[in-house]
């Protein structure tokens, strides 16, 4: 005689402590396997695509600062960069070394935020503690340049707000060591833990096709045996200048996601030792780019994109001619990446839930635009 | 090298739809552009796109609508992940009735991008297989980013 079963539906969030935002998780559950899983999502919807064309061109930057909040300088970076296409106008030198200083210590920043917040999540503490030491490192120098830790406002259209005080570049070189240093750390405390192993090893796999098909990038991309990066696909700004590499894992799963990121960490510092080295002095902003009134993008139409840590994020700008945009479209990574719940998690244990979620490093704020 | 690309789009589709499907091909900032009708946009051609060897855009980055008043447009950007080239497709329908068909069949990545721009625009993407509200809560009514959309700013303490 056969046993009657049923499924049951679990609900996860809004408000729980692993979604680090406002996301709602339904999943189904035969015994301790998940059947289905349908992600919730537009808690923290701003309609921020409507916003925009009701601004100055300027005006839109502090907004792309609160999609992805924890790497807010290539959101800033990839809208200036859509409307610089727009008006075909050339970068000074200097501000794009600066930039690109600003963007891969974000993406350190980012990348730490991920590391000791996931490891909270799947039951180590004491990373968490190490992780935002060393984030701290990277958020008082982008404090220093821009005037905020989060949300910067630093690149605008045609270069970028201010130059970097005296020193600073000094300053930026030694932290580098630092930074080195201390992310070696890393490896020794948690890498080589057997718990830890035995949680992420050969869970959550993705393969290389339902990267691709999913349109899944970044680092998820890149654990999965996917060698994209826009930053050597399409080098924008001046990618092109600087000799590194591009962390790829074949395994696809949770512990490959941790390598990748983990890899990338040091192929920043070293794109920001050699930005230092060649940055020179100049001008740091187009001579029309302080006027926003004036900045009237031709009519037309392009899209952008830009490596940030979560993957390929885009802008999508549509000028009329005038003052105001007359369409922006913003394509955040987590938002795309974050529908790939419905496939991995099916067939997973209920248990890995958290630790599969985790390694994902969505941002609900990107997530809800 | 994008104007090649450009040439190979055009005769593939001219040869799978006739001549006057295409309603303007083009390089914009230097990428290979198309513009059609959404009555010559199918998941055949859409399939051309992702399983020709020459063409190979396997990677569907971005999906989105604009409205342009007179009528609506649905824009695709894709991205080839073994041949590294990219192209826009730009589809056209009516405001009144805009439709679009899916081609989340094809790539996943279609799933949440359409349902956002359903969501935001209102267009209709048959094929689609869950086309729901995706940002906005199930009850919201009309559709914001269409540029006749009334803010209530009453109801949302503006005012």
């Amino acid at each position: 005689m056969s046993i009657k079963t049923e499924t049951m539906t679990l609900n996860m969030g809004p408000q729980h402590p692993s979604t680090h935002g406002v996301f709602r998780l339904l999943v189904e559950v035969d015994g301790e396997t998940i059947t289905k899983a349908e992600p919730v999502m537009g808690y923290l919807h701003r309609g921020s695509e409507k916003l925009a064309e009701n601004f100055l061109y300027t005006q839109f930057i502090p907004y792309t600062d609160r999609l992805d909040y924890l790497n807010a300088m290539t959101n800033n970076y990839v809208y200036c960069a859509a409307i610089e296409k727009l008006l075909e106008w050339e970068i000074p030198e200097r501000a794009d070394y600066l930039r690109v200083i600003v963007m891969e210590l974000n993406r350190i920043a980012s990348h730490l935020v991920w590391w000791g917040t996931y490891l909270l999540d799947i039951g180590a503490l004491s990373p968490f503690l190490y992780a935002f030491r060393d984030r701290d490192i990277c958020l008082d120098l982008l404090n220093e340049i821009s005037g905020a830790r989060m949300t910067f406002n630093y690149i605008r259209i045609g270069g970028v707000k201010w130059d970097a005080p005296e020193g600073w570049v000094d300053k930026v070189k030694e932290k580098v060591k630092e930074l080195r240093e201390n992310i070696a750390e890393y490896d020794t405390l948690v890498t080589g833990n057997e718990i830890f192993q035995a949680r992420t090893i050969g869970v959550g796999k993705l393969t290389k096709e339902q990267v691709i098909n999913w349109g899944i990038s970044g680092p998820l991309a890149r654990a999965s045996g996917v060698n994209i990066d826009i930053r050597k696909e399409e080098p924008y700004s001046i990618y092109d200048r600087f000799d590194f590499n591009i962390p790829t894992r074949e395994e696809g799963d949770v512990f490959a996601r941790y390598k990748v990121r983990i890899a990338e960490m040091y192929e920043s510092l070293k794109i920001i030792e050699q930005a230092c080295e060649q940055i020179d002095e100049g001008e740091i902003i187009h001579k029309k780019g302080a006027r926003i009134m004036m900045i009237k993008p031709p009519a037309g139409e392009a899209y952008t994109r830009a490596e940030a840590s979560k993957g390929e994020i885009g802008v999508y700008a549509v000028s009329n001619g005038k003052n105001k945009p007359y369409r922006i479209k913003l394509r955040r990574p987590s938002f795309v990446n974050v529908s790939i719940l419905q496939d991995l998690l099916i067939g997973e244990n209920i248990q890995n839930l958290v630790a599969i979620f985790g390694s994902l490093d969505i941002v609900l704020g990107e997530v809800d635009a | 090298m994008s104007q090649e690309v450009l040439d190979i789009i055009v005769k593939k589709i001219t040869e799978q739809k006739g001549d006057e499907a295409i309603e303007e091909a083009k390089l914009n900032f230097d990428e290979p552009m198309i513009i059609l009708d959404t009555k010559n946009w199918d998941v055949k051609t859409a399939k051309l796109l992702r399983d020709d060897p020459a063409l190979a855009f396997d990677f569907l980055s971005c999906i989105t609508g604009v409205d342009y008043e007179e009528h609506m447009e649905v824009v695709y950007n894709f991205f080839s992940t073994t041949k590294k080239h990219s192209m826009y497709v730009k589809v056209k329908t009516t405001r009144e009735k805009p439709s679009v068909t899916s081609v989340e069949s094809l790539w996943k990545s279609a799933d949440y991008m359409e349902r956002e721009t359903y969501d935001l625009f209102g267009i209709d993407f048959p094929g689609h297989w869950n086309l729901r509200r995706i940002l906005l809560q199930d009850d919201w009514e009309g559709h914001p980013l269409r540029k006749d959309y009334v803010t209530d700013k009453k109801a949302l303490g503006l005012d």
